[in-house]
């Protein structure tokens, strides 16, 4: 957070004209910047020079509470760090905790978790996809979008009780096991919402307002995109094949075939915002794709490992990574062999894709603004943590 | 490359800069003086065969009992596929690093981040602010011995335990 | 009108007062009649749009105040006329309460020109579509000293916005009821309804290809100088907060959704005159009382059903961005206005009173394009199987 941002003001314009530069103030409180997210716009009438980021508004120092807490007490927590999206970072810290103390979750439980963190995934892309529409004027797409998003929450909440901090994982493995008739209902979820993704398309995707106003804006090259450290959908927009459950296998995604779909520059430059959108709602197909082998081929046994109610893990330092829905989320713990860790870091995506606004926001208009952040899909809670 | 080689390219150009046991892992863990660590991190990132293109995550890390900061950089090579993770140490009372922000932009950024919590000052970074706390805000939140402080500009932080009653 | 007020101070109501008293009188009676009637349109058509729009995006709507929420209009006019009203302390006051009621006299001086049937139209002026594109200019001015005197960047840049759409969008739109101009020769609403008859064939829409054309140039025009979407830029809500309005609250910022709303009613009233055929009904009845309430009616379900549409694309499309909106309105509605103008005058020349196999053979093509459009529609209910609720009492 801060208040000392100061730019050339004054600046002669064409026949000598002294000209101002307007200097807006978008957020905390702005219809579109999803939560609480603040941007000093410099603007040229329409035209932005640039958009100065500015976080901390919703800054729970959740780092410090991990501190004070505990293992196990911290994992509720969790939930608030990206709260679209709370079963990966559930997963996350639950991985961080099992690597530091050597803990081996039965396969029923890691079947499990990959159960509830691709449901979360197509939750939070339908947010995502619904979001980017309304922030191009249509609401429809996002209510549409909701209506189905409830269907998941239903389906979540019979999984954990909770329909958006869902507090599930525990350190070596699930809260509860699957109730009885879940596989069913959920396949039947899945029946009936894989033919509406088509619908989807037809309505918004390939709608030549939506298309316009999202192809060749902002377009990042995958070299950029590497060194901003933007990760998943984000990266995978700019044609970067890269996604952790692929390439640094966890849980039970080795067991899973599924594609990596990436950005082709289908309507305009590769990396723009219409490829990393298109990129979230192909991501959403192969979700399905990996619940349907999940819970067909779901393994019996136990779901949580037996683990101490004194959790004490060995000193030392693990950085592990997930994928969560904005890409590549790292949990770095640090334990010095007592019950509380010493520091826990969390390198979130949503993070990387703020801190690259500034350079990507140059030369666009305030609308584009707009759908820059939408596509590049910033939830303002894991900025801040 | 594997860890044993990237620490061994490590150790012919920075013989007394990188120590020379390094911990196995998936990220492997080479420890690094503090002033060098901008030169190695070039040197990760230019030299081909290490190819080290992002800069996955930089912690802090404040271990009160030694007296000293660590600072982790978890490194990561889209090229090449392979990750390293760089330990260095500053002294606690006046901690000092080289700025790695021109190599990587998102450094920018989490440095600001590490100077705000944890207080390690970036020599050389372009805009070294608080990025989380306000402007204003006096300490460093991170810190073990970080007290926090009875009001921030007439708002208390202070309640009573609903508990007593 | 003036005929009325005559017979009325020479031998009804006002007999005996001095002329010049008597026309103020009616001209006041029927400003308050014409008012009711469009605050009434105007409610019905807040109502009416988020039901549409609701179903549309598989919500329920407003149903709690009246049946089927029909008085929630009434209900919504109450709570703003009752808020507080706020004045932004740096807001150039006087200008910022005058805005709405500029905005407001700028719409509702075009329903003095609006025709509802035979005979029934408070003025029937004989510039009359002139007047109407003349007087809604006003509307404009009310959005941008609303824009300008709020003192907040946001509303500036969406009074801005405003004004340039608004005043670029009035060519085609001039250039499209000029088209129809061509084959009436008169630019009086009533006159242009007379020109035309009750059935399909005799409507301006089927006349020849460039009134068909020209329709549709008319009504992306008229939605664009009504805000509505997808050119609803002036007041953004994903970008500009709240736009031009953004200081607005109670009454004040009702006046200007009264505006938008009855502006709809307008756009449809004014394309149903120039294009549908307007009032026009077949002579089943000798009864004039009979005729006339039908004619009434004709005219509103026609002007409805083009509020419906505007709705429609309201829940349909996104947005357009402000380079976006220029360059459809420069470079390709005003080129294809005035070739689509030129050669309806050629048409006009060669065949002045229309040719009966142009009017089937456009018929024809018009039944065609609704044809594949429902085909369409079918198309996508087939493949994505969506629920349909189609009661529309929920």
């Amino acid at each position: 957070m801060s208040h000392a941002i100061d730019i050339d003001l004054h600046r002669e314009g064409p026949g000598g004209l002294e000209t101002e530069e307007m200097t807006l103030n978008m957020g905390p409180q702005h219809p579109s910047t999803h939560g609480v997210l603040r941007f000093v716009v410099k603007a040229d009438g329409e035209v932005m020079r640039r958009a100065i980021p500015d976080i901390g508004y919703l800054h729970r120092s959740i780092e410090k509470i991990a501190e004070k807490v505990g293992y196990h007490g911290f994992m509720p927590y969790t939930d608030r760090v990206d709260y679209v999206s709370a079963m990966q970072c559930n997963q996350g810290w639950a991985m961080a905790c099992e690597k530091l103390a050597g803990i081996e979750v039965p396969r029923r439980g890691e079947y499990c978790r990959v159960i509830a963190s691709e449901f979360g995934r197509i939750a939070s892309h339908l947010i995502s996809v619904g979001a980017t529409g309304m922030d191009m004027g249509a609401i429809t797409p996002f209510t549409h979008a909701i209506r189905e998003r409830e269907y998941i929450n239903d389906i979540l909440e019979e999984l954990c009780g909770a329909r958006l901090t869902f507090n599930y994982m525990r350190i070596g493995g699930c809260a509860w096991d699957l109730p009885p008739g879940f596989a069913k209902r959920a396949i039947a979820y899945l029946d009936r919402f894989e033919p509406l993704i088509d619908e989807y398309d037809e309505l918004i995707s390939f709608n030549k307002i939506y298309v316009e106003r999202l192809a060749n804006v902002a377009p990042i090259t995958a070299e950029r995109a590497i060194s901003w450290n933007l990760v998943g959908p984000n990266l995978r927009g700019s044609g970067v094949r890269y996604d952790v459950r692929r390439d640094v296998p966890y849980s039970a995604y080795p067991e899973f075939e599924f594609d990596v779909p990436v950005g082709t520059g289908e309507r305009g430059t590769l990396g723009d915002c219409y490829d990393r959108y298109m990129v979230r709602m192909r991501e959403i197909r192969q979700s399905c794709r990996i619940l349907r082998q999940a819970l067909e081929g779901i393994p019996a046994g136990p779901v949580v490992a037996k683990v101490p109610r004194t959790f004490k893990p060995a000193p030392g330092a693990v950085h592990v990574r997930v994928e969560a829905s904005r890409g590549d989320m790292g949990w770095f713990a640090v334990s010095d062999g007592t019950a509380f860790p010493v520091r826990v870091h969390i390198r979130t995506g949503s993070y990387a894709a703020m801190a690259a606004i500034e350079e990507l926001s140059k030369g666009l208009m305030i609308a584009d603004l707009v759908a820059v952040i939408a596509s590049l899909d910033i939830v303002a809670p894991e900025v801040d943590r | 490359m594997d860890a044993d080689g990237i620490h061994r390219a490590l150790r012919e150009k920075f013989a007394g800069a990188v120590d020379p046991d390094w911990v196995a892992g998936e990220w492997p863990i080479v420890t690094v003086g503090s002033a060098s660590v901008a030169e190695v991190c070039r040197l990760l990132r230019d030299e081909p065969a290490l190819g080290f293109d992002c800069l996955s995550n930089l912690s802090g890390v404040d271990r009160k009992d030694d007296d000293r900061i660590e600072v982790w950089y978890h490194l990561l090579s889209y090229r090449h596929r392979h990750q390293v993770a760089l330990r260095t140490t500053t002294p606690r009372l006046d901690p000092v690093l080289p700025t790695v922000s021109h190599l990587w932009p998102i450094a920018n950024w989490l440095e600001r981040e590490c100077w705000d919590l944890l207080g390690v000052r970036f020599v050389d970074h372009p805009d070294l602010r608080r990025l989380l706390m306000p402007e204003d805000w006096v300490g460093h939140p991170l810190r073990k011995d970080f007290v926090e402080p009875d009001e921030y500009h007439g708002i208390s932080t202070r309640r009573e335990s609903l508990l007593k009653l | 009108m003036q005929q009325l007020a005559d017979r009325l101070i020479d031998t009804g109501f006002l007999q005996g007062l001095p002329r010049g008293l008597g026309y103020v009188i009616v001209v006041a009676l029927f400003a308050f009649l014409m008012l009711n009637f469009i605050m009434l349109v105007a409610g019905v058509t807040s109502w009416l749009e988020r039901r549409v729009w609701a179903r549309i995006q598989s919500r329920i709507g407003p149903n709690r105040v009246g049946p089927q929420g029909s008085i929630q209009w009434l209900a919504d006019g109450i709570k703003n006329i009752m808020k507080e009203d706020i004045v932004p302390s740096a807001a150039d006051a006087p200008l910022f309460r005058f805005a709405p009621y500029l905005a407001m006299m700028g719409f509702f001086g075009a329903f003095a020109v609006v025709p509802f049937g035979d005979g029934l139209i408070v003025a029937d002026i004989n510039i009359g579509v002139l007047y109407v594109s003349a007087v809604t200019a006003l509307v404009v001015v009310g959005i941008l000293m609303a824009g300008w005197s709020s003192n907040n960047k946001w509303a500036l840049l969406g009074g801005i916005r405003s004004a340039a759409q608004i005043i670029s969008y009035e060519i085609p739109a001039a250039l499209a009821v000029l088209t129809v101009v061509l084959f009436t020769g008169t630019l009086s609403m009533q006159g242009i309804i007379r020109a035309q008859g009750w059935a399909p064939w005799n409507w301006f829409l089927f006349h020849n290809p460039f009134t068909f054309v020209a329709f549709f140039l008319f009504f992306v025009s008229a939605l664009a100088e009504g805000n509505r979407t997808p050119f609803d830029l002036p007041e953004a809500e994903s970008e500009l907060v709240a736009g031009a309005f953004t200081e607005y609250s109670g009454l004040r910022s009702l006046l200007f959704f009264l505006v938008e709303w009855g502006n709809l009613y307008l756009i449809g009233a004014i394309c149903t005159t120039l294009f549908l055929g307007g009032w026009q009904v077949p002579a089943f009845t000798d009864s004039g009382l009979v005729l006339g309430l039908a004619q009434v009616l004709t005219f509103f379900l026609k002007a409805y059903f083009l509020v419906f549409v505007a709705m429609w694309v309201r829940g349909t499309l996104p947005r357009v961005r402000v380079d976006q909106l220029m360059t459809l309105c420069w470079k390709y509605l005003v080129p294809i206005a005035f070739v689509n103008m030129i050669l309806a005058a050629f048409f006009a020349a060669i065949l002045p009173n229309g040719s009966i196999f142009v009017k089937a053979g456009m018929c024809v093509f018009g039944l065609g394009l609704a044809v594949h459009f429902f085909q369409r529609v079918l198309f996508h209910l087939r493949r994505a199987k969506p629920e349909l609720h189609l009661s529309p009492i929920v």
